[in-house]
C-alpha cells in the first residue's frame, strides 16, 4: 500500500484537488445548453476495518468520484448522476440531463440558481488517513485487551477524506475538504450475560484514542454481567452523551418549518403557524448546530455558507429549518444549516455526581434501534444496551436487562435535572464517522420505559 | 434492521446513467465496456477479471474474486401538483476480495483500466496479508462448483425505456386522485427503478453475468385536522417494491389506490385512540411481512449467530448453532419457514450469488423447530457437522451479497417466508373466527432488539374485530413482542390464496452499512393474546 498518511500534505491517489475539481466542473458546463446547469462534485476516500470475534473479519479501502449535473430549462429541472468522468461520458451526461429536464413538468416552486457567493475563509488542516496495517494495530489493541479479561471483541474502524465542489452556469464554485473517523467496540462475555460498548468520532485518524475504545467496552462488559431483571416504567435516567446522542439529533431532523407550518408537525401551532419564539424546552436547553464542529461542513447542498443555527435558546424555540423556496414563501432567510452537526450545552455537574444524587434510576450507555412512532410528539422507540444499570441510593448497585423505551427527545428535554460537560460521541447506529454530535450527559426524571428485553 | 425514513437521506447518492449510455446490452460484454465511452479501449470484461485474477494469484492469493457492477437507477418525486426530483443515475466499478493468509482482503476502484485493476487486486492482497498479523482462525471456504452463465431479472418493461413523461403523469394523477378526497391536505409520491449489470470472475473459475431490476411506485398521503390538532399519514407499503419491469409500476393500480389510501388517512383522524390490553392480532401480509423479516430472517442469520455483528446489527437469540438446529422451539407447528432466491419476481431472486454459488430453497424452520441458518461459503463450513448428521451436503445456501462495487460482499438474507396452510383459509375467514382482535393492514413503526427477543410494531391501518366482524378503525396502536413466545402464539394461516410478497430496498446491516433488498412471503396470520400499547402520548 502506498497510501499517503495525510490528505493535503499528499493527494489520495483520486481524490480531487480545487484546480482538478474546478477544471472538471467547467469541462461539464462546456457541453451544457440548458438554461441553467450546476454540478456537484464528490471525490472520497474511504478505508475500514472490521473485527469480530478478537480478529479482523473483513478490511477495504476505496475510492469514487461523482458529479450529479443538474439542468434547468425555464421552470423545468432533472439530474444526472454518474461516476464517469472521461469527456465521452460527461458530455452524454448532460445531454441526458437536458433531455428529462425537457421532458418534465413545470415546477411552480422552482428557485433559479446562485450566483458567486462569499465563503469564510478555508481552514487548513491535515487529515490524517491510517493504512490497513496501522487499523489491525489499532484492532489488536481492543482485542488484546478483551482476550486478557477472557472477553469477545468485534468493532469496526472508518475512516473518510474527501473533497466536494459545486459549480453552475451563474459563476457560482464552491470547494471544501472533509474528513470522517470512527472506531467503535462491542465486547460480550463468552457466557453471554454481559456485553459493553465503547466509541470515538473525530474528524480525523488522530482524534482516536483505540485504548480508551478498548478500555471502556472491556469494562463494561465485565461490569453488565448477570443482568437482573427490574419493573419497566417511568425512571429517572443518567444517560451518557453518547445515549443524549442517539436521541437529540432527532429534534433536527423534525425542525422543518415548511411541515410546521402545514400542521404536520410537533413545531406546529394550535391553531395555524408554528413555534418559533414559543417554551419548549427546559429553560437550560440551548440546542445548536455549528458547521465549525466538523471538517467539510462549510457549504449548503445549494452552494450557500453554512452557518450556526441555533434551534432552541434558553428553552425557547429561536429557529426552524426553512430551505429558499419557503423562506421566499414566509418572508424569511433561508437557513444555513450544517446538516448532521448538532450540538446540546452542557452543565456543571457529572455522571459521578447525577449517579450520587439519584434515590433510584437507570444509568444508560446507548441507546439502539430507535425509529419514529408518532411524528405528532416527536415519539421514538428503542432499547438500552451495552450497559444498562441500576442506580439505588446514590450508588450504581446492579447490572440489568435491557428495556424498551417510549419517549420524545423533546418531553426529555423538559425533564432535565442535570447537565455535564458536552464531549463528542459515535452516536449513528452504524458506526459511521457522519458529522459532530457533541452531547452532554444529562440526569432526566420520568423516562419512560415500557417493556423488558432478554437481549443482551 | 431496516433504514429509518432519514436514513434514505444519506444513500440515495450512487446511481444511474443516462439514456444514452443506458442503451447497452447484456450478454454482449464487449458492448458493456466500449459503451461506457470511457478510455480504457476495447479489453473485454473477461480480460479485465483475469488480470485482477492473475496480479492477486501472483501477490499471494489463495483465492480472488472480482465483481465489476454497471449500476443505473431513477427516482421520480413528485409533491402535490408539482415534480419535485427526477433524478438518474449511474456507477461503475469493481472491487476485488483476496483471501491470503487465511484473511481477507478488499479493494475497490471506479478507474477500469488493466494498470488500475492490477493494482487493486495487490492493494486486496496487502490487505489481506495485513490483517493476518492478528488472525487467529483462518477462513476455510466450502466447495462451490465454478459456474458460467447469464440471469436477468423476469421483466417485461424495461423501466428505463419508458419516457419519463409517462411516469410523472402517472403519479401526478394519483396525487390529484387523492387530493380528491376531503381532509386530504398533502400527497408525495415516488418511482424508483434500478438495473444493475453486473460480472463476476473467481479464481475458481466462475464467470457470470447478471442483470438485476427493481422497481417501486410509493405515495404518503397526509390528513391534517382543521384544528391543527391531529394529523395522519398512510403510505402505500401494501404496495412491494419487486424485482420487476415498469408492468409492475402500470399494474399497481396507484389512481385507483390513491382515492382509498386517502380516505384511510382521513378516518383515521376520527378513528377511536386504542384501548392498552391483550388482543389477538390479524396481521395481513402487507404488515406481516416485516415482523418475519425482524424476529425471523434477522436471528438465522449464521453470522449474527456466531457473534460477527455484535457492533452494529446485533447476535442472535438463536444461538449457539449446536444448541439450537433441530431443537429449538421458534414457533408454534404452524410455522414453516423456507429461504430461496428463486420466486418469481421476487427481490432476492439471482441466478448466482456474489461469490459464484447457485442459491437453493431451504427450510429455515419446518413444523416451528429450526432446521438450519443462511450462510455464504465461509459460513457453510462451520454447520459441517450438521450437515453430516441430517445426510446433506455441505454446501452454501447463496446469500452472499455486496450493495455495490465499493462494499465487500457477505451473508445477507434471500427471500424468507412463511408457507401457506395446508387448508384454504382467507383473511376474511380468519377475521370472522375471531372473537376480540385487531386486524392490521401495511407495516408501520418498527423496532427490534440485537438479539432479535423483544420487538414493537405499528402499521398502518387497524381495525377492531367483535365477534367476528370488523367494527371501526383504531389509531395509536403498537404490538410489542418476544419472538418466542409471539410464533408460539401462531394458531390460524392462512392458505396458497393468501400468499403475498412484501418487501424493501434498505435492509441494513454490515459496517460500513450495506442496503440489501429483499421480498418475504406470507399469508395472513392470527397470533394469540398479544400485548397492545397505546403510542397516543401528550406529554
Amino acid at each position: 500500500m502506498s497510501r499517503p498518511k495525510s490528505l493535503f500534505g499528499a493527494v489520495p491517489a483520486g481524490i480531487l484537488t480545487r484546480a482538478e475539481a474546478e477544471a472538471l466542473g467547467k469541462r461539464v458546463l462546456s457541453f451544457a445548453k440548458a438554461d441553467e446547469t450546476s454540478v456537484s462534485i464528490n471525490s472520497n476516500a474511504r478505508a475500514n476495518t472490521r473485527f469480530a470475534v478478537n480478529q479482523v473479519s473483513t478490511a477495504g479501502d476505496d475510492t469514487d468520484t461523482t458529479l450529479s449535473i443538474r439542468s434547468t430549462f425555464g421552470k423545468r429541472s432533472a439530474s444526472v448522476t454518474t461516476n464517469k468522468t472521461d469527456d465521452a461520458s460527461l458530455s452524454a451526461a448532460v445531454k441526458a440531463a437536458e433531455e428529462l429536464a425537457r421532458l418534465s413538468v413545470e415546477d411552480p416552486e422552482s428557485m433559479p440558481g446562485l450566483g458567486p457567493q462569499t465563503y469564510p475563509p478555508e481552514r487548513s488542516q491535515t487529515i490524517s488517513f491510517p493504512e490497513a496495517a496501522e487499523r489491525a494495530r489499532a484492532v489488536k489493541a481492543v482485542t488484546d485487551r478483551a482476550r486478557a479479561a477472557g472477553f469477545v471483541a468485534t468493532g469496526y474502524i472508518e475512516s473518510r477524506v474527501g473533497t466536494r465542489a459545486l459549480i453552475n452556469s451563474r459563476g457560482l464554485f464552491a470547494f471544501e475538504q472533509s474528513g470522517g473517523c470512527s472506531m467503535t467496540a462491542t465486547v460480550r462475555t463468552p457466557d453471554g450475560t454481559g456485553s459493553g460498548w465503547g466509541g470515538a468520532n473525530a474528524n480525523d485518524w488522530s482524534g482516536i484514542d483505540a485504548d480508551a475504545v478498548g478500555a471502556t467496552a472491556t469494562e463494561k462488559a465485565g461490569k453488565s454481567r448477570n443482568p437482573v431483571a427490574v419493573e419497566p416504567g417511568r425512571y429517572t435516567v443518567v444517560l451518557e452523551p453518547t445515549a443524549v446522542g442517539n436521541l437529540i439529533p432527532i429534534i433536527a431532523f423534525s425542525a422543518q418549518a415548511r411541515s410546521a407550518d402545514e400542521g404536520r408537525s410537533f413545531f406546529s401551532k394550535p391553531g395555524g403557524g408554528n413555534k418559533i419564539g414559543m417554551k419548549v424546552a427546559d429553560e437550560r436547553v440551548t440546542l445548536v448546530s455549528d458547521p465549525a464542529d466538523n471538517i467539510g461542513s462549510s457549504i449548503t447542498g445549494d452552494g450557500r455558507p453554512t452557518e450556526k443555527v441555533v434551534f432552541i435558546e434558553n428553552g425557547i424555540l429561536k429557529n426552524l429549518n426553512y430551505d429558499r423556496f419557503w423562506a421566499q414563501k414566509q418572508g424569511k432567510q433561508p437557513t444555513g444549516l450544517a446538516f448532521g452537526c448538532m450540538r446540546l450545552m452542557g452543565g456543571d455537574s457529572s455522571i459521578p455526581q447525577m449517579i450520587a444524587s439519584t434515590e433510584r434510576g437507570i444509568l444508560v450507555t446507548r441507546f439502539w434501534y430507535i425509529r419514529p412512532v408518532d411524528q405528532r410528539t416527536i415519539l421514538f422507540t428503542g432499547l438500552t444496551r451495552d450497559g444498562t444499570f441500576l442506580i439505588e441510593n446514590g450508588k450504581v448497585t446492579h447490572s440489568i436487562k435491557n428495556f424498551r423505551y417510549n419517549e420524545s427527545p423533546i418531553f426529555m428535554l423538559n425533564n432535565v435535572e442535570a447537565f455535564g460537560a458536552p464531549v463528542r460521541v459515535s452516536a449513528s447506529e452504524d458506526s459511521s464517522p457522519g458529522a459532530a454530535i457533541i452531547m452532554p450527559p444529562l440526569k432526566v426524571r420520568d423516562f419512560n420505559f415500557t417493556s423488558l428485553s432478554d437481549a443482551v | 434492521m431496516t433504514h429509518s425514513r432519514r436514513d434514505f437521506i444519506k444513500t440515495v447518492s450512487a446511481v444511474a446513467a443516462t439514456s444514452a449510455i443506458g442503451t447497452r446490452g447484456l450478454g454482449t460484454v464487449d458492448r458493456l465496456i466500449s459503451s461506457t465511452g470511457s478510455s480504457i479501449g476495447d479489453p473485454t470484461y473477461r480480460e479485465l477479471t483475469q488480470v485482477a485474477l492473475d496480479a492477486a494469484r501472483a501477490a499471494g492469493a489463495t483465492y480472488a474474486d472480482i465483481r465489476i457492477s454497471a449500476r443505473r437507477s431513477q427516482r421520480i418525486s413528485t409533491r402535490e401538483n408539482r415534480l419535485q426530483g427526477a433524478d438518474d443515475s449511474d456507477t461503475l466499478g469493481f472491487g476485488v476480495r483476496a483471501l491470503s493468509n487465511g484473511a481477507w482482503g478488499f479493494a475497490a476502484s471506479n478507474i477500469l483500466t488493466k494498470d488500475v485493476v492490477a493494482q487493486i487486486a495487490r492493494d486486496a492482497v496487502a490487505i489481506a496479508k495485513a490483517n493476518s498479523a492478528v488472525q487467529l482462525r483462518p477462513i476455510v471456504l466450502a466447495p462451490a462448483p465454478a459456474a458460467t452463465g447469464e440471469w436477468k431479472s423476469p421483466i417485461k418493461i424495461d423501466p428505463f425505456d419508458v419516457p419519463i413523461t409517462d411516469k410523472v403523469a402517472l403519479l401526478l394523477e394519483a396525487n390529484a386522485a387523492a387530493l380528491k378526497v376531503q381532509g386530504a391536505k398533502f400527497v408525495t409520491s415516488n418511482m424508483f427503478f434500478l438495473r444493475e449489470e453486473k460480472t463476476l470472475a473467481t479464481s475458481d473459475g466462475t464467470f457470470v453475468v447478471q442483470t438485476i431490476y427493481r422497481a417501486q411506485p410509493s405515495m404518503n398521503v397526509t390528513a391534517v385536522s382543521a384544528d391543527f390538532a391531529d394529523f395522519q399519514s398512510r403510505q402505500s407499503n401494501d404496495v412491494a417494491p419487486m424485482g420487476l419491469g415498469y408492468e409492475y409500476v402500470t399494474g399497481a393500480n396507484m389512481v385507483e389506490n390513491a382515492t382509498r389510501w386517502a380516505n384511510e388517512a382521513v378516518q383515521k383522524l376520527s378513528a377511536k385512540s386504542v384501548d392498552v390490553g391483550r388482543y389477538d392480532l390479524v396481521l395481513h401480509p402487507s404488515h406481516l411481512w416485516l415482523t418475519i423479516h425482524e424476529s425471523v430472517a434477522h436471528p438465522t442469520e449464521l453470522d449474527r449467530a456466531e457473534g460477527f455483528e455484535a457492533n452494529y446489527a446485533g447476535t442472535s437469540f438463536v444461538s449457539p448453532p449446536e444448541k439450537m438446529l433441530g431443537k429449538l422451539k421458534f414457533g408454534s407447528p404452524l410455522m414453516n419457514i423456507r429461504g430461496d432466491r428463486t420466486q418469481h419476481g421476487s427481490l432476492s431472486a439471482i441466478g448466482w450469488d456474489d461469490e459464484g454459488v447457485k442459491p437453493d430453497d431451504f427450510m429455515i424452520i419446518k413444523n416451528g423447530i429450526l432446521q438450519d441458518y443462511q450462510t455464504t461459503r465461509e459460513q457453510a463450513m462451520q454447520l459441517d457437522w450438521w450437515y453430516k448428521s441430517q445426510g446433506k451436503p455441505t454446501r452454501s445456501h447463496g446469500c452472499s451479497y455486496g450493495q455495490s462495487w465499493q462494499d465487500v460482499q457477505f451473508q445477507r438474507m434471500p427471500n424468507v417466508s412463511l408457507l401457506p396452510g395446508d387448508k384454504d383459509i382467507s383473511y376474511n375467514d380468519i377475521i370472522a373466527a375471531t372473537d376480540r382482535g385487531i386486524a392490521i393492514i401495511g407495516d408501520g413503526s418498527f423496532s427490534i432488539d440485537q438479539q432479535r427477543y423483544n420487538a414493537q410494531f405499528g402499521g398502518q391501518v387497524f381495525y377492531e374485530i367483535k365477534g367476528g366482524k370488523i367494527v371501526g378503525m383504531l389509531k395509536d396502536v403498537a404490538y410489542q413482542m418476544r419472538t418466542p413466545d409471539f410464533w408460539g402464539s401462531l394458531d390460524m394461516i392462512g392458505g396458497q390464496k393468501s400468499y403475498e410478497l412484501g418487501g424493501a430496498f434498505s435492509d441494513g446491516k454490515g459496517q460500513p452499512s450495506q442496503s440489501n433488498a429483499i421480498s418475504h412471503g406470507c399469508v395472513p396470520s392470527r397470533f394469540r393474546n398479544i400485548n397492545v400499547i397505546n403510542t397516543g402520548r401528550k406529554a
